[in-house]
């Protein structure tokens, strides 16, 4: 490879200018957004259907958490319209990401009329995110998906006047499901005896679920992906599990599973399947859009803890 | 009360046994490869190394997902390459083994991030790659002890040309061949190591059972059976007391055995009798006939 001379730097400016200036052509037909990340991008789809051209920026199973960009990112946001985001200091990178790509677009914060649950105290100083350090993982609460989709809907809206009426029905329909599914979880949740709704994941993602269904969540780390277990925090929960008796260990899809199974064999609890916390399944997987992951998450919890399976 | 603090975690939690088991492995074959790394000034080979090695465990954990065999062999597989290229090449040509073994490394690591981003994977491999000495299960703990076996073994057998090597290569160089069988060797089992530290601790972190203690040694004597026992000690008395900070104070427990280590070789810097701070400053009585 040789190196760029001036007349390239020059000529490539130029293009890109140029590119730039056609761009708002191509983009008369659809609406351009980007979403932050899988779970984000299913709930943006459903809404905007087909009235936007989406990017999704962390695909299935991707660690929102730990993600790093890519030059392409940054021309999509560049490009976008309106971009959409979980908010809660869920996404750290992105705001970084949306100034260095000189993206105008405004940011419509999913999460913002969420009621955010607090960190526990003792968690609360591993999560370096300082100031008040409150749970990013709305979304795993059904009541929370449903403000999700009316800030998506006003999001697209306020970008896009016109499909008012479509964003208006889309957002209706697909509330309507949702109301169906938590139907569906609570009832099952219900099928497991009180004594017995309480497990051990290795994420600490699930407290709005916890909050809404009744289900007690004891994770082996703090909320964050980034910390390292300790030999305390594993014998803490080790002890807890035996003194507590709880059913089951699980694991998720984009922890490290070694440690739950460590617990589980010095428990003897069962280990549960794979619950799905902050990205998607790829669509041949078993969790491609929101609802198949609540649908999942449950049926995964009630046949673990459920005293005759599911 | 002492019964409390020292014995009580290993004896109610089988994964502070687990975790205590694979660290002494990792020390008992760790620590005399360090010190030979540390005689030959390689002591930053280690590192290299494990940089080497971190890109073919992440092409194995790809294609095989968290697999044990799969990580171990992409792991061996690119860490060896890359010290029989180094050793070949700075043998063969002008280079000299320090900036060979950089090359090779670096192209090591920018060939396995370019394969993990055209995976198109997000995963934070590091992640899941710095294995934890808290999960180590029965497969781990076997690999660790038979990697341990299998190092002491090759050291007995090599131990006379490496230490001649050490001290007198141009002297070894004119009654044996076996320099170069020797050096090659003992280069494969420095990635033996890394492999088995992956495991346990993350790869940066085995570099640091390897090579701490050492340094350490070399403190306490001269003598190369002595630095080797006492390296063997340290690595063994900073796994446990790792752990048991790790057990008692909170903190991850693959860093808090190195700082256990390092604890130990920042004392020896001061006390140290062969070369510390306080015997080379504080002038002896010279001796008198």
């Amino acid at each position: 490879m040789r190196l760029l001379s001036k007349r390239d730097v020059f000529a490539g400016a130029l293009a890109m200018t140029a590119m730039r200036l056609a761009a708002p052509a191509f983009a008369q037909e659809k609406l351009k957004a980007v979403a932050s990340f899988s779970i984000i991008g299913d709930f943006v789809r459903e809404v905007g259907g087909d009235r936007i051209l989406l990017t999704t920026l962390v695909g299935p199973n991707g660690d929102a958490h730990v993600y790093s960009p890519s030059p392409a990112d940054g021309a999509a946001l560049a490009q976008a319209k309106v971009i959409f985001v979980n908010g809660l200091r869920f996404e750290s990178w992105l705001e970084r990401l949306v100034k260095a790509s000189g993206a105008s677009a405004p940011i419509v914060v999913a999460a913002a009329k969420v009621a955010p649950l607090r960190l526990e105290a003792d968690k609360a100083h591993d999560h370096d995110h300082g100031k008040v350090a409150v749970d990013p993982h709305a979304w795993q609460s059904i009541a929370n998906a449903k403000l999700y989709v009316a800030a998506i809907r006003d999001g697209l809206i306020a970008a896009d006047p016109p499909g008012r009426a479509v964003y208006e029905a889309n957002a209706a329909a697909y509330a309507a499901r949702l109301d169906e599914v938590q139907a569906e979880v609570t009832a099952s949740i219900a099928r497991i005896p009180s004594a017995r709704r309480k497990l051990i994941t290795s994420h600490d993602a699930f407290g709005y679920f916890a909050k809404a269904y009744g289900v007690a969540f004891i994770a082996p780390k703090g909320v964050s992906t980034e910390t390292e277990a300790t030999a305390k925090d594993v014998a803490r929960i080790i002890r807890q599990v035996r003194a507590e008796k709880i059913p089951a260990v699980f694991m998720e899809n984009i922890q490290d599973r070694r440690l739950a199974e460590q617990i589980a064999r010095e428990t003897g609890a069962k280990i549960g399947g794979a619950l799905f916390s902050d990205a998607l399944s790829p669509p041949d997987g078993p969790a491609p859009t929101y609802i198949d992951l609540m649908r999942r998450n449950v049926r995964q919890i009630v046949e673990a803890l459920a005293p005759g399976g599911a | 009360m002492l019964y409390d603090a020292l014995i009580a975690p290993f004896a109610e939690f089988a994964f502070m046994r687990r975790a205590l088991v694979g660290a002494i492995a990792l020390a008992l074959s760790g620590a005399p490869i360090g010190v030979f790394l540390m005689l030959r000034r390689m002591s930053l080979t280690g590192d290299a190394m494990a940089h080497a090695i971190l890109p073919g465990a992440a092409v194995g954990y790809l294609f095989a997902g968290l697999s044990l065999g799969a990580m171990t062999i992409g792991g061996l597989a690119a860490g060896l390459t890359v010290a029989v290229l180094a050793g070949v090449v700075s043998r063969a040509t002008a280079l000299r083994e320090d900036a060979t073994m950089a090359a090779f490394y670096l192209i090591s690591l920018a060939l396995g991030v370019a394969i993990v981003s055209a995976k198109g994977s997000n995963i934070d491999l590091l992640h899941v790659l710095f294995g934890s000495v808290l999960a180590l299960d029965d497969d781990a703990l076997i690999l660790l002890a038979a990697i341990s076996s299998v190092t002491l073994g090759a050291l007995a057998l090599l131990y006379r040309p490496l230490v001649l090597e050490c001290v007198d290569p141009g002297f070894l160089r004119t009654v044996s061949r076996a320099g170069p069988v020797a050096h090659l060797s003992f280069l494969g089992l420095v990635v033996l190591n890394l492999v088995a530290g992956f495991h346990a601790l993350g790869t940066l972190l085995a570099v640091g059972v390897m090579m701490v203690p050492a340094a350490t040694a070399r403190l306490w004597s001269a003598d190369i059976t002595a630095m080797i026992i006492v390296a063997t000690l340290t690595g063994i008395a900073s796994s446990i007391g790792g752990l048991l900070v790790s057990y008692h104070v909170g903190l991850p427990a693959g860093p808090a055995i190195i700082l256990f280590a390092g604890a130990f070789y920042v004392a020896s810097l001061i006390v140290g009798p062969a070369g510390g701070m306080i015997s080379t400053l504080v002038p002896r009585r010279h001796l008198e006939a």
